[in-house]
């Protein structure tokens, strides 16, 4: 039954008539499920093969708006199905449906144009990211006091694990911004039932950014979720700390080693911790 | 039964379901609700917004939680990571017993995300019923199981959908949530008389009872959550009440949800059934 429930659907939204050997589907719905004075077994499978898959698209569909604008609706649809079909739910919550998007990205050019592909899979990390980051594991802050009195060369900052460290080659976070903008996304919970066709409402199209490489940091406060652009040397700096570099290493890392303007990088990077500091981004 | 070992022996009044249109709403008005039932898998998180919004909630309010993910009927054995971040949620809550919902719902590690319906089946019953047990032992909460709505029947069954239910629970030695909306979508969809359910099952068990909202279609119904309460499940609340006592009720509204009052309003009609059996009982 299981595999008749996740076998997708046909253009039309209903039921294939042929199982996956080719034997009619109502035969062999027929071998397990009654029909009534009003269904067929055919039937009454049926809506639970439907439901299944208004259900998962419905939730794919609200986590990835940012990829919907990059691949356009009708193929972000097509997309969603053929992801589900290889990548189904591994997880008791749907939070993690699109947990392996960014692989199946990798694996299927096919769905984006070429002169697309990277912003699809810059969007997708990044909406990803903002998932992880919103319900995230938040340790104790690290303070001032913590800090006193610590050698930076073998001092070794942890970083909260909600936060996020992105590189793009595409501004995707203003991107994002646009799109959301757009958006209202509150989902059902714990009905039983889905009642709604698929989604394909025709929106204005948000203009896709042009390349920049751009370096963002997902982060939250007071839990809601924010976007924090990074200069190149200062998300060096944090990934080499996040991989367990110590502090004076990570740092030196980050700058060419020339000792020019040795002040304005100092400046820079204490303004830089002063800032990470005050937004609780290190933990005990 | 109003207070009994299945709801850790409390008597909670109306509840209705903690849902994210509301939170604003009750965190700043701060209404009078007898309790709230949430979403295990909602708050299985690690942190950030929803486990703050439900440390705020507990400060005010009493919280029953209910799962949509355990599967008691699928085939596979029990997740004990899954266990442990259920029992992680348990202490955090305190909840006085814990329901999820007599179906399956995952093959090796899959979800369907949806509540299936089983093969009333004695192997089933047998099977079910263990994993109930083991899951009580581990949590160290009782455990109410719930009677799901269905669309299909199994030619494999061996009993009725309230025989194999009084098996489950009297074999597992838990309590039942009767819900009375999804009694009555399946004795539609079904063609059995709900009156005959209700009778039947060990009302002695009964921990919890939900009413809810559902949607006629041509040939079936389906439980969709997404409308008040209908007058013919009323009246099979109404029946249930004068054969369990006054029990734990909880409305659920989990689509098109519409205001805090305008649910929390409907979910009171609950008390003038409730206040009836009061009198019934003064009067004898």
């Amino acid at each position: 039954m299981a595999g008749a429930i996740m076998h997708p659907l046909t253009p039309q939204n209903r039921m294939q008539l042929r199982w996956k050997d080719g034997r009619r589907t109502s035969d062999v719905a027929a071998t397990f499920i009654k029909p009534n004075d009003r269904l067929t077994s055919f039937e009454r499978l049926e809506i639970y093969n439907r439901q299944y898959w208004f259900r998962l698209l419905d939730c794919f569909y609200e986590d990835f708006p940012g990829l919907r604008a990059v691949i356009g609706e009708r193929k972000f649809m097509k997309l969603a199905e053929s992801y589900i079909e290889r990548y189904p739910s591994q997880s008791f919550t749907l939070r993690n449906l699109g947990s392996r998007l960014e692989t199946f990205l990798g694996e299927e050019s096919r769905w984006t144009a070429s002169h697309n592909h990277q912003l699809a899979l810059d969007t997708v990390r990044f909406e990803w990211a903002q998932i992880e980051a919103f319900d995230g594991e938040a340790r104790p802050i690290l303070t001032k006091e913590d800090l006193e009195g610590k050698d930076p060369s073998r001092l070794r900052l942890k970083l909260q694990p909600y936060l996020q460290l992105l590189e793009f080659e595409y501004p995707v976070d203003d991107f994002l911004i646009a799109i959301k903008k757009r958006e209202s996304s509150l989902r059902s919970e714990a009905s039983n039932a889905m009642n709604a066709e698929r989604k394909t409402t025709r929106r204005k199209k948000t203009p896709l950014p042009k390349p920049q490489k751009t370096f963002v940091a997902v982060h939250r406060m007071n839990h809601v979720i924010y976007f924090k652009n990074l200069e190149p040397e200062a998300y060096r700096i944090l990934l080499a700390l996040k991989k367990g570099v110590t502090l004076k290493a990570a740092c030196a890392a980050a700058f060419s080693p020339n000792n020019a303007d040795m002040g304005k990088k100092i400046e820079r990077v204490q303004r830089w911790f002063q800032n990470w500091m005050s937004l609780g981004w290190f933990c005990k | 039964m109003p207070a009994n070992r299945f709801n850790g022996f409390t008597n909670l009044g109306v509840g209705i379901g903690l849902r994210i249109p509301h939170y604003d709403h009750i965190l700043t008005r701060k209404p009078a609700v007898d309790w709230f039932e949430i979403i295990s898998e909602n708050f299985m998180v690690d942190g950030g917004r929803p486990l703050q919004i439900l440390e705020r909630i507990l400060e005010q309010y009493r919280v029953v939680q209910h799962g949509v993910s355990m599967y008691f009927g699928s085939a596979e054995p029990l997740n004990r990571m899954h266990l442990k971040r259920l029992k992680t949620l348990v202490k955090r809550t305190q909840t006085p017993w814990l329901s999820d919902h007599l179906c399956w719902g995952s093959v090796d590690g899959t979800y369907t995300h949806d509540l299936l319906p089983m093969p009333y089946t004695f192997a089933a019953a047998r099977f079910t019923a263990q994993k109930i047990r083991e899951t009580r032992d581990f949590l160290e909460v009782p455990i109410a199981v719930e009677n799901v709505s269905s669309y299909a029947e199994f030619h494999a069954s061996e009993m009725t959908e309230w025989e194999f239910l009084s098996e489950v629970v009297e074999l597992a030695d838990c309590g039942i949530l009767l819900d009375v909306n999804n009694i009555y979508v399946s004795s539609k969809n079904h063609s059995f008389n709900p009156y005959d359910y209700l009778d039947s099952v060990p009302h002695n068990r009964v921990a919890q009872i939900h009413i809810a909202g559902h949607s006629k279609y041509e040939k079936y119904i389906l439980d969709t959550h997404d409308h008040p309460v209908l007058n013919n499940v009323w009246k099979l609340y109404a029946h249930a009440v004068r054969l369990v006592g006054d029990t734990a009720t909880l409305l659920e509204w989990d689509d098109r949800i519409p205001s805090f009052q305008e649910v929390h309003r409907e979910a009171l009609k609950a008390n003038q059934f409730r206040k009836t059996l009061h009198h019934e009982y003064v009067a004898t």
